[in-house]
């Protein structure tokens, strides 16, 4: 195969997996455009945010950021408190990232969850290349997040098509993405304590301050898991 | 604000969402061997921390006011019955989002 084949049939091996992204990403990249054309930012914001940034979340945060007085210490650590289960992801892809040479660089920064959990999860052919399937989903789905942001950014008020409830699209994607991992593992402790962890968190310290604590209770879970298994040398 | 402390604030958004992705892969990078219970979080933590993502999902949604969650309960359900039952990744997701916003859109 050329290198130019390689990357085409990566590619393609690619696409499949980002249409739901796709769907999810315009449709949240749009509805973020508008709302920051609402607060009366040109389109170059949310398009150059999208760009730079690429953590959804995050950005809907930056906007209130900008209009707050200037802080740079608490955006800063606002951005790391928001950002900090990406901390999960690279860990859970130190492995799969290697070898993957000059891309490997843009693989780190485009780890959002979406990319995170296609790359993990998907099951790569064995004749398509890795890295280069890896570097598409990412890609792929960073250019929808940008191309949303700014045909929210710019064409934001002439849309009336009504999208409520769109979003979800996400959420079914990480479910059919966990039922797919819980076929795939024999046991299903950790994938338990992840769900109830965060649960008991959300009902704890609410949506905006559960995520910290849901990561905490998980590494504490696996870590007690793991020193319990090395004493009856069972694996989980 | 003006433009350059613009500047700046996104700036720190940039550098703190780039510190979360990269910092795994600075320590533990791949010169070394990575410490056997690094290895094992990589191991296990995809597991736990997909679980996590979807409760995140779902954290607005509101079980004492509104619609009571009735509408993603049921979109869940979609979900994951169509799923277990086809296996088709794109015709589950597709299926709950359209039962979803009918929901939404319509009923509640």
């Amino acid at each position: 195969m050329t290198k130019r084949e390689i990357i085409w049939n990566a590619l393609r091996a690619a696409f499949p997996h980002t249409i739901p992204i796709f769907a999810g990403f315009v449709f949240l990249g749009i509805a973020y455009g508008m709302y920051m054309q609402s607060l009366g930012f040109n389109a170059i914001y949310p398009i150059l945010m999208s760009l730079l940034i690429f953590a959804g979340s995050m950005e809907f945060l930056a906007a209130n950021l900008l209009l707050m007085s200037f802080n740079p210490l608490n955006a800063l650590l606002l951005t790391l408190t928001v950002n900090a289960r990406h901390l999960f992801y690279g860990i859970s892809m130190l492995e799969k990232y290697k070898g993957t040479g000059r891309k490997k660089a843009y693989l780190i920064f485009g780890m959002c969850d979406e990319s995170f959990s296609i790359n993990y999860s998907a099951n790569i052919p064995k004749e398509v290349d890795k890295g280069w399937f890896m570097t598409f989903v990412t890609l792929l789905n960073h250019s929808y997040w940008v191309l949303g942001s700014a045909l929210g950014g710019l064409f934001g008020s002439l849309i009336h098509f009504n999208t409520e409830g769109l979003e979800f699209v996400m959420t079914a994607l990480f479910i059919v993405i966990f039922i797919e991992q819980w076929r795939k593992e024999k046991k299903h402790l950790v994938a338990l304590i992840g769900l109830t962890a965060s649960i008991i968190s959300l009902v704890i310290f609410g949506g905006s301050g559960f995520i910290i604590p849901a990561m905490m209770a998980i590494l504490a879970s696996v870590t007690i898991i793991r020193k319990v298994s090395e004493q009856k040398e069972i694996t989980v | 604000m003006s433009l350059s402390l613009q500047i700046i604030t996104i700036a720190m958004v940039v550098l703190g969402t780039v510190l979360t992705r990269f910092i795994p892969f600075l320590l533990f990078s791949t010169g070394k061997t990575t410490p056997s219970y690094v290895q094992y979080l990589g191991s296990v933590l995809p597991l736990a921390v997909i679980g996590l993502l979807v409760i995140y999902c779902l954290k607005d949604v509101t079980l004492l006011t509104g619609s009571h969650g009735i509408p993603e309960l049921f979109a869940v359900a979609v979900v994951t019955g169509l799923h277990l039952w086809k296996r088709n990744m794109l015709l589950s997701i597709a299926a709950g989002t359209i039962v979803y916003m009918l929901l939404v859109q319509f009923i509640f």
